[in-house]
């Protein structure tokens, strides 16, 4: 066995593993954690495959952002797993029946899978010759799928634009600060002095 | 570069002026500019319309073929924008009323309308992906605007639910084709699927179609239409049964033809089978209703199954008769939904159908319009909506699905009803508390010309009849 086919079935066991226990783990936390073995795992198909720059975006992106915000999530709220696992529980008959048959359609499909002629072809080599992973994916993000590209820049922005319409709401009575008014403030204005005679209140 | 980008030239004068507006607003600071921005909106949405209406004929691809401007995209493009002005400037006078108009509003739209328009001209399935996920998302904020509502809020979050999982359908089902097709350009797709469809692909068309049939709300994936329609601040309502619904279908067409037009059979039943169960259960379940939101949501349901009908009898004809049914369609409920705008009480906005007793004393101008109003949705003849419905029917039968036609004639003899009982309702109710409808003369100008729309639509309809042919022609092939 090589050295590629040996780190493919430990990569791929681990994935999977990792994908399980995710599921399957009692505590969320434990949960993120094997989520992040398993991105991990599939970095690694990815190096195997020769996509050197997905995976580093893999690592990048998703375990030091993405699944780094889940664990703070997680920590931070306080939400009943057991209880919602208890409620999930109730409509575990219909889902199975659902998932089984699910997986049998799949299984037919799959099971006699046929492509179009040609259909191999037609599909662009996962890495190039001659070209390099990062300037191959560049060619095809700002070239050929550049319409693409901005649309998804334009779905972002969408995104941000909803997020500030649903949470930004400026509350009337709270005390802001104001730069310009403390900056501008002098004695002559902010004091005043008071002659107070003796044996005489103000 | 230069000449693909010509190509989608109204699309991206649209996004550059929203994103150019939202940066002025946003440096103008609050909603100062809100009802200017819905204005210069609108009007520009017009002007763009009328710029695509005029544009010169012939079919254009462009970015390697994911982008098609075709005379169906134009008859598709012309509708949405000319819906969504309508919708922005009958809604301005609500929202400002009662607070909830943001500057944010008007752009969203924008944006949203941008996505439709890359919709229905997608050749794709990564084009379509994209303009259906800008558009839906744009959707998604505005449906929960009015953040002090539990019902709004829960309108918006019941619709991104439903959508995300929609979205994660049709996913699934692109790429299983693009799986057996090697490439995820319709044209390939096309090419590769001819005659008969191995299980793979017809699985993956079967999830494709899923995906967009919960996007045109049509049964069994509706659910989510009730309960957004009743939740969402009407303006918004108004907007989620006009323009998104043309653009809905728009894409609906240039799948099934341009992608899966070798194997118009395997999805044709599918088709019938989504209209069948949407016309019945758009008549049935809206009989129960007393809340007009509710009810409007019930009548699109029923109405996107017989526009359903059209697209599912496989021919030219067909597409023909989708257009014109859905172009009909938005005329009508523009109409409608300038009344329902304008119903309230002592300055509330009521949408109680009840509310509507003996309205004809009080306002009989109005009360009339309505009346024609709700005669062409049910599909009375001689109006305008009955032509619609006439064609459909036609298209079904000369496409070799005369049951599917005898069982619409049956469900909109049954639909009639809940519409016939608002008119019963306004001519005949008792007496109760008097509604006012007064307020705005943009509303009472919409209801008025939708109404006219209907009764002298019948003459020649404004010569859609030749573009929409016009239009199908050039997507099926």
């Amino acid at each position: 066995m090589t050295i590629a086919a040996m780190s493919f079935y430990l990569f791929a066991t681990a994935l999977l593993a990792g994908g399980l226990l995710t599921v399957i783990s009692r505590n969320p936390v434990h949960s993120v954690l094997w989520l992040i073995l398993s991105f991990i795992s599939a970095a690694g198909l990815f190096v195997l495959l020769g996509a050197e720059f997905v995976a580093m975006l893999l690592i990048i992106v998703y375990v030091g952002a993405v699944a780094v915000l889940f664990l703070f999530v997680v920590m931070m709220l306080d939400v009943d797993f057991a209880e919602l696992k208890a409620e999930m529980a109730k409509y575990m008959p219909l889902a199975l029946l659902i998932g089984v048959i699910l997986l049998m359609q799949l299984g037919l499909a799959f099971g006699n899978w046929q492509m179009a002629e040609g259909a191999m072809d037609a599909r662009a080599a996962v890495t190039p010759d001659g070209v390099q992973n990062t300037a191959a994916l560049g060619m095809l993000l700002y070239d050929k799928y550049f319409i693409l590209f901005q649309l998804a820049g334009l779905i972002l922005l969408v995104a941000m634009i909803g997020a500030i319409v649903l949470t930004l709401r400026h509350r009337e009575g709270v005390k802001r600060q104001d730069v310009l008014a403390q900056m501008y403030r002098d004695p002559a204005k902010a004091m005043e002095l008071k002659d107070v005679r003796p044996g005489q209140g103000l | 570069m230069q000449a693909d980008l010509n190509v989608i030239l109204p699309e991206i004068v649209l996004a550059v002026y929203a994103m150019a507006a939202l940066l002025g607003a946003v440096y103008s600071g609050r909603d100062r500019l809100a009802v200017p921005l819905v204005w210069a909106t609108a009007g520009l949405m017009a002007l763009l319309a009328i710029w695509i209406g005029m544009g010169g004929a012939g079919t254009r691809t462009a970015f390697g073929g994911m982008i098609n401007d075709d005379g169906f995209a134009r008859f598709a493009k012309v509708t949405i924008l000319l819906a969504a002005a309508a919708v922005l400037v009958l809604g301005q006078d609500y929202m400002a009323r009662r607070g909830i108009l943001r500057f944010e509003y008007p752009l969203l739209i924008a944006l949203s309308v941008v996505g439709m328009m890359v919709m229905v001209s997608a050749g794709d399935l990564m084009a379509l992906y994209m303009g259906l996920e800008l558009q839906s998302l744009a959707l998604y904020v505005v449906a929960s605007m009015r953040r002090d509502s539990i019902k709004s809020t829960e309108a918006g979050l019941k619709y991104f639910v439903l959508g995300a999982l929609s979205s994660g359908l049709l996913l699934f089902g692109a790429s299983l084709t693009y799986g057996f097709a090697g490439t995820t350009l319709f044209s390939g797709v096309l090419a590769a699927a001819d005659g008969q469809a191995p299980v793979g692909l017809l699985i993956g068309l079967v999830l494709v179609i899923s995906g967009l049939a919960f996007k045109v709300s049509a049964v069994p994936f509706h659910m989510w239409t009730p309960d957004v329609y009743e939740g969402a601040p009407t303006p918004i309502t108004a907007f989620f049964a006009t323009a998104p619904k043309v653009a809905a279908l728009g894409l609906f067409a240039r799948v099934v033809h341009d992608a899966f037009g070798g194997v118009v059979g395997d999805w044709q039943q599918v088709l019938a089978a989504l209209s069948l169960l949407s016309m019945f259960l758009g008549a049935v379940a809206a009989i129960g209703q007393t809340d007009i939101k509710r009810l409007m949501a019930y009548s699109s349901i029923a109405h996107m199954g017989y526009a359903l009908m059209g697209l599912a009898s496989g021919t030219v004809f067909g597409v023909q008769a989708m257009l014109v049914y859905v172009a009909i369609y938005v005329a009508m409920n523009v109409g409608t939904f300038a009344f329902i705008l304008s119903m309230e009480r002592g300055g509330q906005p009521v949408t109680d159908i009840r509310s509507l007793n003996l309205y004809s004393r009080a306002e009989p101008g109005r009360a009339l319009a309505m009346l024609i109003l709700l005669f062409s949705l049910a599909g009375v003849p001689p109006l305008l909506g009955f032509f619609g419905k006439l064609y459909v029917l036609r298209a079904a039968y000369e496409g070799g699905l005369a049951w599917l036609a005898v069982a619409g004639v049956i469900a909109s003899v049954i639909g009639a009803f809940y519409y016939l009982r608002i008119v019963f309702y306004m001519y005949f109710g008792e007496e109760g508390e008097a509604l006012e409808t007064g307020r705005s003369a943009v509303q009472w100008g919409f209801l008025m010309a939708s109404a006219a729309v209907m009764v002298f639509g019948i003459v020649n309809m404004f010569g859609i009849e030749t573009m929409a042919q016009a239009a199908a022609a050039t997507l099926v092939h």
